[in-house]
């Protein structure tokens, strides 16, 4: 058993290395392959990143009458905060939204002025609402919508952003289900690529696994050094692959931190490096060895 | 310990390769399978060794019925016999020494056995210079006599080979025509198909004529006679 098993390795890295221009073909398609799967995981990190930072951006605000005591507020902040959907409730004070008015507008001199004339602070008491998820804030507007609390309450940003939030809400549902379905068909068409690839050149040897039949070779090993070549072609593309991303993902992180910002994709990649190899060792070493396994048998039939 | 029973052999119900075909061949013999390109050599020939299978008849070999083994059964079966073709069919990625070791590693021999075998062999075969060189740095004598190294490493019971010279030049058939018959001076049965009218006469052995898929002559000490 042993010197079967030490035979099919021997076999298939000596194959490797002896078909020499084949196996460099076969290793520079699954290589292409691994880019894309490799791309994949790290676009999905890019969407996952750009849905939390639109996310973010949304929110909805309640401004209060400004005789509406302070208690009230606090009490519906509290009131809110317990509702399932929302994820937190932040509070502005006037005094506060004054004092950052203040600070906005400190080299606006008609503007200090104009406050400074006023005995009274103009601005309203608010609270920012954030939801879990950016669908929810309709239930949110509904709730605050009730009688008992319409009559504190001044304006709700969200009726304002209503079309806006609705249209970020569908875009972030849109680019996560999206990415899903682009990731899975992807990963197939780079696994039918693989599998072609492998068959080509298996396709390549099929006198050779005729004489091994003849001469009284059992299946395994005919199968077995073909199955250790495929995935020592997938190990070798998938190092390869991870080497060629390294210097794209440096070159365009910075554009990208352009669009999304604090996205920081090479610092992600050069933490997650490990993980990635792991990632498309598995994928490589795999599909290497199952498009081996299938494409030999055809030829292992008499 | 060859035995064909009444084989036949159709290809989609019309096409005749063999038709009733009986023969049985001893231990020790050298025997030539005669005939032109199409009368059925082959088809014997892969009956034998069970790449094919008789639309009728039985094949035995030894304590095997070969039309009866089945697929995951073959390999150990092909490790009795030796097998020798025109086109050769060495592995082109393996080196002489390589191609004839392998036919042992198949049969999972440990690596001493065959470090020590595999040299001899092929000093027999007269290429101990060449252990190294690849298939195709051979000439074509020098290749079949690797074949015939590997077919008879294992100590087969019986060489079969199919046109082997028809290849080569008569300088090099008559090379392994010699070769061929050291082997069964030295006790393996071997089975040879050739149209080789020159081959058969200087053989003076056993000679089995095909035609059109029926044996039309089998003589103790044979000529090549057609009708």
């Amino acid at each position: 058993m042993f010197t079967v098993i030490s035979r099919i390795f021997h076999f298939g890295f000596k194959n490797f290395s002896r078909n020499g221009w084949l196996s460099t073909a076969t290793v520079a398609i699954m290589t292409l392959a691994l880019l894309v799967f490799g791309g994949l995981i790290l676009f999905s990190y890019v969407t996952q990143q750009a849905v939390t930072s639109i996310e973010n951006k949304i929110d909805i605000s309640v401004y209060f009458n400004t005789n509406t005591p302070e208690d009230q507020i606090l009490n519906i902040q509290q009131s809110l905060e317990q509702l399932p959907q929302v994820a937190n409730v932040g509070y502005v004070s006037r005094d506060q939204a004054l004092a950052t008015f203040q600070q906005n507008h400190a080299n606006d001199q008609t503007i200090t002025q104009a406050i400074n004339e006023l005995d009274t602070n103009p601005l309203e008491a608010s609270l920012n609402i954030k939801a879990k998820d950016p669908s929810q804030y309709g239930t949110i507007a509904d709730y605050l919508n009730s009688p008992n609390l319409t009559q504190y309450i001044d304006t709700v940003s969200y009726a304002q952003n209503q079309d806006v939030i609705q249209r970020l809400a569908t875009i972030v549902r849109i680019m996560d289900r999206g990415g899903w379905a682009a990731t899975i068909f992807l990963v197939i068409v780079a696994g039918l690529v693989v599998f072609n690839t492998i068959r080509l050149a298996i396709y390549s040897s099929r006198e050779e696994i005729s004489v091994m039949r003849v001469v009284g070779a059992s299946n395994s090993l005919v199968r077995g050094p073909f199955v250790v070549d495929g995935m020592l072609s997938g190990a070798i593309a998938a190092i390869s692959s991870v080497i060629l991303i390294a210097p794209i993902v440096y070159f365009i992180s910075p554009y990208l931190d352009n669009f999304i910002p604090n996205l920081g994709l090479f610092g992600y990649f050069s933490s997650h490096i490990l993980q990635l190899l792991v990632y498309e060792l598995a994928f490589g070493v795999i599909i290497g060895a199952f498009s081996s396994f299938f494409a030999v048998r055809r030829y292992l039939r008499n | 310990m060859i035995v064909f029973q009444s084989v036949s052999r159709k290809f989609n119900g019309h096409a005749t390769a063999l038709e009733d075909v009986n023969f049985e061949i001893d231990p020790g013999e050298f025997v030539s399978l005669a005939g032109r390109s199409g009368a059925g050599k082959s088809t014997i020939i892969k009956l034998l060794i069970g790449e094919d299978r008789p639309s009728r008849g039985r094949v035995f070999f030894g304590q095997y019925e070969v039309n009866k083994l089945r697929d995951n059964e073959l390999p150990a079966f092909r490790r009795h016999i030796g097998v020798v073709f025109q086109d050769f069919r060495l592995l082109p990625t393996k080196n002489a020494y390589e191609n004839v070791a392998f036919a042992l590693e198949v049969s999972g021999r440990p690596q001493r056995e065959i470090a020590e075998l595999v040299p001899q062999v092929l000093d027999m075969v007269g290429l101990g210079d060449k252990t190294n060189n690849f298939p195709h740095e051979l000439s074509g004598g020098e290749q079949q006599r690797v074949a015939i190294a590997r077919a008879m490493i294992h100590r087969p019971e019986v060489i079969i080979a199919d046109e082997p010279t028809g290849n080569l030049d008569p300088f090099h058939t008559a090379e392994i025509i010699k070769l061929l018959e050291k082997i069964n001076q030295l006790g393996t049965t071997v089975l040879l198909a050739t149209h080789d009218k020159e081959v058969i006469n200087n053989l003076e052995r056993r000679v089995i004529t095909l035609d059109r898929g029926h044996i039309i002559r089998d003589e103790k000490k044979g000529k090549y006679i057609l009708v």
